[in-house]
């Protein structure tokens, strides 16, 4: 699991890399708060595009996140979702709860 | 069922493992030949079901879980997770969508997926003793790659 942030009109990407699981995901949470808490961010863009898999510990992420953003009254929006986390994520009724950005298209 | 082909292995509770496990679901599932989206959906079921065992049954130690995979008639893939650790005392409620008992880090969705994302799913548990979860799935496959002696 890695992640690369940028910041840019108040707006932080988050893009994700890798395997997320149990194993990966408290570092993850932590890192990502983190960066919030420094940038206070209006919307924060978690971008799955380098995800190779995830499982509910990925929910838990996005959750978490979710519950950051709205302490600071932002929004949070996830982009670039492969399939199978995208699968994982609509399990979980995601979609009712954060705005989606599309899904990568097949290669 | 007699099955065609099997593997079985034993590993500690050590969080590094969920991805050994479910690496080797998908290379054992690779002879029968299945879909991205099934790769990924047993992929999925498995990590969870080892996660559990990970996070509830050892939650202050580190103990045995196995993890046994058979390719039974009908290109059905069965996986049983298994561990002997503290047991679950209301399986019912450990079912539930959103319910953990877990930190921060769990959602409570990890029975739902494995439910949903294999054709079959069987939970038993006895507190103390330990807990074993038997899923399979058909995989499509192509027609090829069967099993010969």
């Amino acid at each position: 699991m890695q992640y690369t942030s940028l910041l840019q009109d108040k707006r932080l990407t988050i893009l994700l890399s890798g395997e997320i699981d149990h194993h990966a995901a408290r570092e993850t949470m932590e890192a990502i708060t983190a960066k919030i808490d420094v940038y206070l961010p209006r919307r924060c863009v978690l971008d799955f595009g380098g995800v190779s898999f995830m499982d509910s510990s990925g929910i838990a992420i996005v959750i978490h996140t979710l519950r950051a953003m709205e302490e600071l009254e932002g929004e949070l929006w996830l982009a670039n979702i492969p399939p199978q986390p995208m699968k994982v994520l609509r399990a979980a009724g995601i979609e009712k709860l954060v705005r989606l950005g599309a899904e990568r298209s097949p290669a | 069922m007699k099955p065609e082909n099997e593997a079985a292995v034993q590993f500690p509770s050590l969080s590094a493992n969920e991805a050994f496990a479910r690496q080797l679901a998908a290379a054992f599932a690779a002879q029968m030949d299945p879909t991205l989206e099934e790769l990924g959906d047993l992929k999925t079921a498995v990590s969870e079901a080892v996660t559990n065992a990970i996070v509830h049954a050892y939650p202050d130690s580190i103990g045995p879980v196995s993890l046994r995979l058979r390719r039974l008639p009908g290109n059905v893939l069965e996986i049983t997770v298994k561990d002997r650790g503290r047991g679950i005392p209301d399986v019912a409620k450990a079912r539930e969508p959103m319910f953990t008992t877990g930190g921060a880090e769990r959602s409570g969705m990890g029975f739902t997926i494995m439910e949903s994302f294999m054709n079959s799913f069987s939970l038993r548990s006895a507190p103390g003793k330990g807990t074993m979860v038997r899923m399979r799935k058909k995989l499509t496959g192509r027609g090829e790659g069967s099993c010969k002696p």
